[in-house]
């Protein structure tokens, strides 16, 4: 018998911490799958940001810088300037980057920085206990909303993959799921592709992944991916919003 | 025909396998592993049936599960 499935090689063999049902599990073993893929281990550099991602260097056989909060892309910057040659990915959660880090990512895009950021989006700050996030839904509950979010005290979700496709300097903008079958085979061809454009050096590209944080919804793994579906998609829709197809910008 | 493996130890008991498995051939263990999670393993009877689509291990969080074929 020939094995066909196996963990890649830049996946360390390390148990995770992350709670039972989570998909940043699978995030993690699509960017090492992908790095596998392109022979790159040797020349990537991962920066993750604060919060459940924070161990990316325990689990990812790569180089990693850690970042302040929401600074990932500001420290990407310096890294792929200093280290042209290299790969360099930034990965943050929806806390890190769509509430501390926002004008970091934006003004890192709006340059044309040749980075590539994976955006891990769960609604609510996952790490630090379940606390509302810029993403969560209309009407959740969390801990700092809970009779719900409403829009008139905390404002409406934002769409980040939607708003980074408005910028000059961004190559790349997607938004992939990660709750089912086909979704991840999208989003592992999502962040190939993510990672090609900054090897063409083609300018900034961001992949979001839609992610479940069941403990924090206070759902089993079965019912969170049924609210991916049902909820989240209809808000956070799939799909590429922006590619670039040649060096148009120069 | 296809063959898995899961490294019950690793399994943390989320169960995306099951749901997602086309022919249903995976089911909860009886016994909890060293983590004190109940597992998913292959049923007995239905071993054979497996062929190999890969869909557990793609699932998988904690990439517990290697596919043989």
């Amino acid at each position: 018998m020939q094995a066909v499935f196996t963990r890649p090689k830049t996946l360390k063999d390390t148990p995770t911490h992350f709670c039972p049902g989570c998909t940043h599990g699978i995030a993690h073993r699509i960017v090492a799958e992908v790095i596998d893929e392109l022979g790159i281990s040797e020349k990537t550099i991962a920066i993750p940001g604060v919060g459940c991602c924070v161990f990316l260097y325990n689990y990812l056989d790569i180089d990693v810088l850690e970042a302040p909060h929401g600074r990932a892309p500001a420290c990407a910057t310096g890294m792929k300037r200093a280290n042209p040659g290299r790969i360099i990915f930034a990965y943050q959660g929806d806390g890190d980057m769509a509430a501390i880090g926002t004008s970091e990512v934006i003004h890192a895009a709006n340059r044309g920085e040749n980075i590539t950021v994976l955006y891990i989006n769960n609604t609510v700050y996952g790490m630090t206990g379940g606390q509302m996030a810029p993403t969560t839904l209309l009407g959740q509950h969390t801990t700092t909303t809970p009779y719900g979010r409403n829009f008139r005290n905390e404002g409406y979700p934002i769409r980040m993959a939607e708003m980074l496709a408005t910028l000059e300097g961004v190559a790349y903008s997607t938004r992939v799921a990660l709750h089912k079958p086909k979704y991840v085979m999208q989003a592992k061809k999502a962040v190939a592709k993510a990672f090609t454009m900054q090897m063409n050096e083609m300018g900034f590209s961001m992949v979001e992944m839609l992610s479940t944080c069941n403990t924090n919804w206070r759902v089993s793994p079965t019912e969170a991916i049924d609210k991916i579906e049902n909820e989240m998609i209809p808000y956070f829709p799939l799909g590429v919003f922006k590619e670039r197809t040649g060096k148009d910008f120069l | 025909m296809g063959h898995i493996v899961i490294d019950s130890n690793r399994c943390k008991g989320c169960y995306f396998c099951i749901t997602y498995c086309p022919k249903q051939i995976l089911v909860i263990s009886k016994k909890h592993n060293i983590q004190g999670y109940f597992p998913a393993e292959l049923a007995d009877d239905k071993k054979e049936q497996c062929t190999a689509c890969k869909i557990c291990a793609l699932m998988c969080p904690d990439t517990a599960i290697e596919v043989f074929k």
